[in-house]
């Protein structure tokens, strides 16, 4: 993995970038910038301002609070988006379980990403309803 | 001052066989790591393929003139650390006459230097300071070999081979990278760029919009009859992401041509490919960004100003895992191969040590004024670790740790060059007391599970340059950011307040020690 056409290739069949044709796939490619962490890195890290949006390319990473794991991200997952927007630190680690690649946008650099590109936010924000979704299940169920 | 030199027959110094250390290049980066390793007398040999030293500076940039500055009449003594912050194209030495080196060889027409001086400095660093190289060694294979006492590594080159422990690969970002776009080869790569006047009267295609796109853009102003630079995201200044991330306010002329209809096309579009038309231009197919329509420029010449990747030979088939464009080397905070321990990286392809990257600024250890601090620290982290020496971790008064944080946050060299990457470090051991650690990568202190400690650092957000302070306590480590200053001075009194109210709590068991 590597050049721009390699990561618009990876980035391409993924939700959150499944309606951009392909010139903006590679611009995607150029905008974010692909990051390598080997086994039980901090991706994210929990209380720590300044952190950027990534989007899982290969590997699993851990989504960790207070010590306790609360889900796993795989390829296609994306993470860091919710501290950006807020901006607020995060409330979790990220830890990869393995060798885990990513494309990660600096902080800054989101909001114009989202504007020039509505049809990325769109599918961020439908992720976000399922995530809120789901946890609104379990706060019922509990 | 290499441990113990021994010379070939030829009179050059390192004959092939075995050494605890084998440095690859003679670029600055590698000239750093070898001058910190031979003043604390650790064995090791050095080979580079060039003839002499300076690596990439022996040839580029295209136009001669750096990007990175030295303000020779800085208001500090140029022989002191101070001096650092203001020098960017010094290498570090203990030796105050090895210091500030730079600034000697600058003719003052501007206060970057211009290629040759850069040369020039690096030659009088490595010949004032005694780095021997053995020069003309070409590197060309590696093998990792087990044996009873733990694994070796051989390098074979030129001259034979070299076994050693841990190598140190600080062989720049050098090998001219070109997309697989079709037609490509009727580009010529930004390393094969002709004389400038023979662009004259030419309509220039410049593939990038990076500052090697931007610097051949405006040293061709004036020759070429039209200059179009594409990549397919917007370019962005180095003004208006206050950092050294974006082109270089050196290069900013080509933007104003652009903004006012004079002769330059700034486009984000996607190449399609490059054909040859019957008439003998070049067709320059592309794609937009913003909306996938597509478009042709017709141009006489296609430079691709499309960077360069880490010459790393079968360094990957041996396990060294790669990352980006450049195909950097995945490295771990000491700037370790994280895939294949017991191979460091130094110089520009530190780089892929990438740190924490907070607010989306990187580290400069891709530039000399960043990995000069990189290579110290390695090289200390080197002797700790496989060489048993240990080096004197200065006791400091707990009522003096205030002032001289903020004293680290207001001048340290390494804080302000390597901003949240490098942090200054102080320990607060309730058997030892305060002690100065000195530098360290931030990230190695938050994931460190020492005594309490203090780590200090200088940030930027993108909007201003502010101290932070990374407090260490009972196992866990909290982030405090103090106020930014419009004179960047962190020494006054707001600033002694805020820091006072977070370190009190917990200098307390320190004090009692």
């Amino acid at each position: 993995m590597a050049t721009r056409d390699e990561i618009a290739d990876a980035i391409a069949g993924m939700a959150i970038f499944v309606d951009l044709a392909r010139p903006q796939l590679l611009g995607v490619a150029s905008r974010f910038e692909e990051a390598f962490f080997p086994k039980d890195a901090r991706v994210l890290r929990q209380g720590l301002t300044g952190s950027g949006f990534y989007v899982i390319l290969d590997g699993e990473a851990d989504v960790i609070a207070d010590g306790e794991k609360r889900a796993t991200l795989a390829r296609g997952d994306f993470f860091g988006e919710v501290s950006v927007l807020l901006g607020e630190p995060p409330i979790a680690d990220v830890v990869a379980t393995g060798p885990l690649r990513c494309i990660v946008l600096g902080g800054p650099d989101v909001e114009k990403f989202l504007v020039d590109h509505p049809r990325v936010m769109y599918r961020m924000l439908q992720a976000q309803a399922r995530r809120l979704r789901a946890a609104n299940r379990r706060f019922a169920q509990d | 001052m290499s441990g113990k030199t021994v010379s070939t027959p030829d009179g050059r110094p390192f004959p092939p066989g075995e050494y605890p250390i084998v440095v690859v290049g003679s670029g600055p980066g590698a000239l750093q790591v070898s001058y910190f390793l031979g003043r604390l007398g650790i064995e090791h040999a050095v080979i580079s393929s060039d003839a002499g030293p300076g690596g990439m500076f022996r040839r580029w940039p295209f136009f001669q003139r750096l990007l990175s500055w030295t303000k020779p009449y800085a208001l500090v003594d140029r022989r002191s650390r101070d001096f650092e912050r203001w020098d960017w194209n010094s290498l570090l030495a203990r030796e105050p006459e090895l210091r500030g080196i730079a600034a000697e060889f600058m003719d003052g027409s501007s206060d970057f230097p211009s290629r040759p001086e850069m040369e020039a400095n690096l030659g009088a660093f490595a010949d004032r300071a005694g780095i021997e190289v053995r020069y003309g060694c070409r590197w060309e294979s590696t093998l990792r070999e087990e044996t009873a006492d733990g694994d070796r590594f051989i390098l074979t080159t030129s001259d034979g081979e070299y076994r050693c422990r841990y190598p140190v690969f600080a062989v720049g970002v050098a090998e001219p990278y070109s997309p697989s776009t079709p037609g490509i080869d009727l580009a010529v790569h930004y390393a094969d760029t002709r004389d400038a006047e023979s662009y004259a009267g030419k309509r220039l295609f410049i593939i990038g919009k990076q500052n090697s796109g931007f610097e051949l853009a405006t040293g061709l102003l004036q020759w070429a009859s039209r200059i179009s630079l594409s990549s397919p995201s917007p370019a962005k200044t180095s003004i208006e992401t206050r950092s050294l991330v974006g082109v270089r306010a050196r290069y900013v002329q080509p933007f104003e041509d652009a903004l006012l209809g004079g002769g330059v096309d700034i486009l984000a579009a996607s190449i399609k490919g490059i054909t040859r038309s019957s008439s003998g231009a070049l067709q320059v197919t592309l794609a937009r960004s913003d909306n996938a329509m597509p478009m042709t420029v017709e141009v006489d010449e296609v430079i691709a100003a499309t960077g360069f990747t880490c010459p790393l030979l079968d360094l990957p088939a041996l396990g060294v895992a790669t990352f980006g464009q450049a195909r950097l080397p995945a490295q771990t905070e000491f700037w370790e191969s994280v895939t294949v321990p017991g191979i460091f990286f130094a110089g520009t392809i530190g780089q892929g040590a990438a740190g924490l990257k907070k607010h989306g600024i990187p580290s400069n250890s891709g530039a000399l004024q960043g990995y000069r601090y990189n290579a110290r620290v390695l090289v200390r982290e080197l002797a700790r670790r496989y060489f048993d020496i240990s080096l004197e971790m200065a006791p400091l008064k707990v009522g003096d740790l205030r002032d001289h944080l903020l004293a680290e946050a207001t001048r340290a060299p390494e804080l302000w060059h390597q901003k949240a990457y490098l942090a200054s470090v102080v320990t607060l051991d309730p058997n030892e007391g305060a002690r100065d650690v000195g530098i360290l990568p931030l990230t190695h202190f938050l994931d460190d599970a020492g005594p309490d400690a203090v780590a200090m650092t200088v940030e930027s957000d993108g909007a201003s340059i502010y101290p932070v302070v990374y407090v260490r306590h009972d196992g866990k480590t909290e982030e405090h950011a103090l106020e930014a200053d419009p004179l960047l001075d962190f020494e006054g009194l707001a600033h002694r307040r805020d820091l006072g109210t977070i370190l009190d709590r917990i200098t307390a068991g320190a004090s009692a020690a």
